[in-house]
């Protein structure tokens, strides 16, 4: 009996690996102190009820966030531990089984569970003030997102310290991913975490299609929408479109692993390149879906930075959703060399080439407005002006690589690994930061420390640099991804040591952006006006710090582009508002319309957590009970008709009043 | 503001008459009855039957969408329209494109 | 629950239905593209027989031509169910939704006594690329519908207890959009698979 557990745990948990029995013990810990601290403060209430069954999109997506500053330490810490084996041959720090584990988590953690939730956390809090609206449009189903997203990502991570982490890369090619090359429940664990994880994504792409074509304030046309929240339609459009593709995919290796089915076998008639065929129709797509976000977000700081209107706005959306729609002509360049022949690997390069070009527009357009504008430099704008070089380079040698038989000789190499993480922290990253610095004081009423943030934007530069700049040489050196070491005869090492330093460099800055905000937090300076930078322009700002929990207490009207910018400048002047919007700003208080908190989603999301599990273990018991669960859940909701509640004036009016007091 | 209420059926899907649903059927029944009897009685070579079931098909569907979906009754800004217009760009992108690509990698069986 | 007629300040039930459904719509688009991906993987897989058992030789269109029309059929009676709401006759839904929701449970019924008769002439979703594609083609929107059906059943409880509300209107509006979709997958499905194999 006690052999057969024995038998059993050894197979269960990770062991013999002194790093992962760290994290196995520290998660238990954790797990504990957190259920001590909350059951000695009394708060298992209050997490349940203002937490975990909220619909309220300013929590969902600061839950989100939260998760992905997690995440980005988990990726952070994985990078490290790679740059440290390749500081120089023969370390034996990691092996090579490890090392593949590593730099597979590394990937599926920084794209789907650090760039993703940072990105819908950033839509969450911001799009529903942009546009006037009091929530997005299915509140219900935003809470559902982030569970699925939360269950997912635990899935993902709970590899590490129970069955082993999945090895095959981030993208899981067959035939390596198959049963055949990949026995452990690592790869399954990486099907269902992501699975899990996209059905939230796709949800959330949804909302926010549906919430910004048709919950706009009135007044606010398209064409007077801040360049944000059509950077997020732009993203939300393309992820509906392609998410799909990659929950197909997933499950259709799923299929292969589960019941022996031959779709990207190497027998049997399957086709392993049918796989990258799929899996690049999405992959494309959504590193598009990361950075056109970040784009909208430079729109906005460039543009408040220098008290300027951004230039070019019409220009600048078709540029948006160009992008979005050319993103999915390109996906083949991401395989030249698996031999498709030479006029489908031109086709693709030229739509490749082409998809430049509206970001060079955005590019010239950042410039322009900043040209004679009343410049001011704080962090956000920092981050902004930081990503214009970093970006531009990052894609010009993505230029490079879309030379088709030059791609032959960069394929795979750090040349490649230096592009991609150049454009995705250069773009992706540096974008998320300048959001995250610039929205903060929305979120929660007090700005960040400048001066430590300043530490960490120069760290995070100098260190990116100098990581990334000698990787470019090493590739045209012919340093081949992804093996993890490399013979000393090969004359590589010097300059992995200076990548290694480089990556250092951003980890400190990683501290110092820790250290930022829990110095903000314990000193904080309180700043509830609304308008934290003084020259906001858009709607958000018009709102206290942070938003009450209806956002409008009044319906605003909008008349103009910049709309918020646009009335302090008819105060400035002494002019008056047009009428209709001194009759939307005066009109009486009426209750207003919320959503009631629900318990369902993170229940539904806990019963797919159980059947996902259960179909990585292959406990068949598992499996029913959690699809069970989901089919409960999901008709308790159908059959549920009470989700709505009124506020009622007299508690808008307190709040409002509350308000106005704290700002003064 | 009274604009609000545009139509008291909102939904814009909720027109149709028991005579245009009958039709629909009717015609879907036709054009289902049509690439079968081509094909089980084989009536035609290859391409054209191919060209025939895809027509018909696509025919139905065009039944489908405007009979019983009522694509055509929508309000303006038509966004069921053009986001079905580019979910079908997008379709026979997949489509067309993955059979193009894996051409020359179609592993010989 | 008087007054929140606040037109412009609030939005009421009403427009919170057709936001709903224009939600549903967007969800049924990315079904679109998740069909498409699933038959661009048969069709590209669909020579790779493996020298095993082929499609031609052990499909049989009897049972498909049935099930062809029967599920037009509920298609077109899910629209009758459609017409008795508008003008208010709350037997009628559901005796047409009833119907409709039966007519798919004999599409089921008909497309696993199917799956298993091939599973009996040695087709099985293991047997070679060209099975695996076609089980899980056709095993995705035969899972579609079998969803559907649980759907309208409790579509159907809920119209008992409450009758035709705003809020019931729409449920109603959006599960007959979902089965039209499902027919129109299906017409697809028919000509592709099966038409194209037995042709």
């Amino acid at each position: 009996m006690l052999e057969t557990i024995k038998e059993f745990a050894s197979e269960f948990f990770v062991t013999g690996d002194p790093l992962i029995l760290g994290a196995q013990v520290s998660i238990a810990l954790a797990m504990v102190a957190i259920v001590f601290v909350l059951t000695y403060f009394k708060k298992w209430r209050w997490l349940w009820t203002d937490w975990l069954t909220t619909v309220d999109h300013k929590k969902i997506g600061i839950m989100y966030i939260i998760c992905a500053i997690l995440m980005l330490f988990r990726g952070g810490v994985d990078a490290l531990l790679m740059r440290v084996q390749l500081a120089a041959p023969e370390l034996e720090f990691l092996h090579a089984d490890h090392y593949n584990a590593i730099f597979t988590t590394h990937g599926v953690i920084m794209i789907l569970f650090m760039a993703m939730p940072l990105m819908f956390g950033l839509f969450n809090i911001i799009v529903p003030l942009q546009l006037g609206a009091r929530d997005v449009a299915f509140p219900f189903l935003n809470s559902f997102s982030f569970w699925m997203f939360f269950v997912g990502a635990m899935l993902f991570n709970l590899s590490f310290v129970i069955g082993g982490s999945p090895d095959a890369g981030w993208l899981a090619y067959p035939p390596l991913s198959e049963r055949t090359g990949s026995p452990g429940v690592g790869q399954d664990f990486y099907i269902w975490g992501i699975q899990l994880s996209g059905v939230g994504s796709l949800a959330s792409g949804i909302n926010f299609v549906v919430t910004i074509l048709k919950m706009r304030a009135p007044g606010m046309k398209l064409m007077k929408m801040p360049m944000f929240s059509w950077s997020v339609l732009a993203s939300s459009v393309t992820i509906m479109f392609a998410f799909p593709i990659l929950t197909v995919t997933l499950f259709l290796l799923f299929l292969d692993r589960y019941l022996g089915a031959h779709f990207f076998t190497v027998d049997a008639g399957g086709n392993p390149m049918m796989y990258l065929n799929l899996i690049w129709m999405w992959g494309h797509p959504e590193v598009y879906i990361v950075v056109l976000p970040a784009f909208g977000i430079f729109s906005e700081v460039v543009a408040t930075f220098s008290k300027k209107k951004i230039f070019g706005y019409k220009s600048m959306v078709f540029a948006l959703m160009s992008i979005s729609f050319f993103s999915f002509f390109t996906w083949a360049h991401h395989f030249f060399t698996m031999g498709s022949g030479a006029n489908v690997n031109a086709f693709f390069a030229v739509t490749t080439m082409i998809i430049a070009i509206p970001t060079g527009v955005k590019v010239f357009n950042w410039l322009f407005t900043m040209y004679r504008g009343k410049l001011s430099f704080p962090t956000p704008m920092m981050w902004a002006i930081a990503f214009i070089p970093c970006f531009v380079v990052g894609g010009m040698t993505g230029v490079m690589l879309s030379v088709a038989p030059a791609d032959f000789q960069f394929h795979n190499s750090y040349f490649l690994i230096a592009h991609f993480h150049q454009v995705l922290i250069g773009g992706v990253v540096f974008g998320y930061f300048a959001g995250l610095y610039y929205w903060w004081p929305k979120m929660f009423g007090f700005k960040l420390h400048e001066g430590l943030g300043k530490w960490a934007f120069w760290f995070w530069n100098i260190g990116f640099y100098v990581c990334f700049m000698p990787q470019y040489a090493l590739g045209l050196m012919g340093m081949t991804r992804r093996f993890n070491e490399y013979n000393f005869d090969m004359g590589w090492q010097p300059l992995n040591v200076v990548s290694t330093i480089g990556a250092f460099l951003m980890g400190i800055a990683f501290l110092f952006q820790v250290w930022q905000i829990a110095h903000s937090i314990r000193f904080l300076k309180k700043d509830t006006s609304g308008d934290n930078w003084g020259q906001g322009r858009t709607l958000e700002w018009s709102i206290p710090s942070p938003a009450p929990f209806y956002n409008f207490a009044r319906t605003p009207k909008v008349v103009a582009q910049d709309d918020w910018w646009e009335k302090q400048q008819r105060r400035e002047r002494g002019e008056a508002d047009p009428a209709e919007v001194i009759a939307a700003d005066t009109a009486p208080l009426e209750p207003i319309h919320m959503p009631k908190n629900s318990g369902i989603p993170i229940i539904m999301s806990g019963f797919w957590f159980v059947a996902g599990f259960g179909f990585v273990w292959d406990w068949k018991w598992m499996i029913v009970l959690g699809l069970a669960g989901v089919i409960v859940t999901m008709l308790a909701r159908s059959f549920n008709f009470n989700d709505d509640y009124y506020v009622p004036v007299e508690e808008i009016e307190r709040i409002e009043a509350a308000a106005a007091r704290g700002a003064n | 503001m009274a604009a609000q209420h545009h139509s008291h059926e909102e939904s814009g899907h909720t027109h149709g008459s028991l005579k245009s649903y009958i039709l629909g059927f009717v015609l879907s029944i036709v054009l289902t009855i049509i690439p079968l009897v081509a094909v089980m009685n084989d009536m035609f070579n290859k391409s054209t039957t191919i060209v025939i079931i895809l027509v018909t098909a696509v025919l139905q569907f065009l039944v489908q969408l405007i009979f019983f979906m009522h694509i055509r009754e929508e309000d303006k800004p038509r966004y069921n329209l053009v986001s079905l217009v580019f979910a079908v760009l997008l379709l026979l992108t997949i489509v067309i494109g993955s059979i193009w690509i894996m051409t020359y990698n179609q592993v010989a069986m | 629950m008087s007054q929140a007629h606040a037109h412009s300040q609030d939005h009421g039930h009403h427009d919170q239905e057709s936001l709903k459904q224009f939600g549903f719509w967007l969800f049924m688009i990315t079904d679109v593209i998740l069909f498409a991906t699933l038959f661009a993987t048969f069709v590209v897989l669909r020579g790779n027989t493996a020298s095993g058992p082929i499609g031609a030789e052990l499909i049989e269109m009897n049972g498909i031509i049935i099930s062809t029309f029967i599920l037009l059929t509920s298609s077109f009676t899910s629209g009758l169910a459609l017409l008795s709401m508008n003008k208010g006759d709350k037997k009628g839904l559901i005796l047409w939704l009833a119907i409709s929701a039966l007519l798919g449970l004999s599409f089921i019924y008909l497309e696993v006594n199917e799956f298993i008769h091939l599973v009996h002439e040695g087709a099985n979703i293991g047997t070679s690329a060209y099975w695996s594609a076609f089980f899980t083609l056709v095993g995705t929107h035969g899972l579609h519908v079998s969803l559907g059906i649980v759907w309208m059943t409790a579509i159907i409880i809920q119209l008992a207890k409450r009758g035709i509300t705003p809020v019931t209107k729409r449920k109603v509006n959006i599960i007959s959009l979902y089965w039209h979709f499902l027919d129109a997958v299906w017409i697809f499905v028919f000509s592709i698979v099966y038409l194209m194999e037995v042709m």
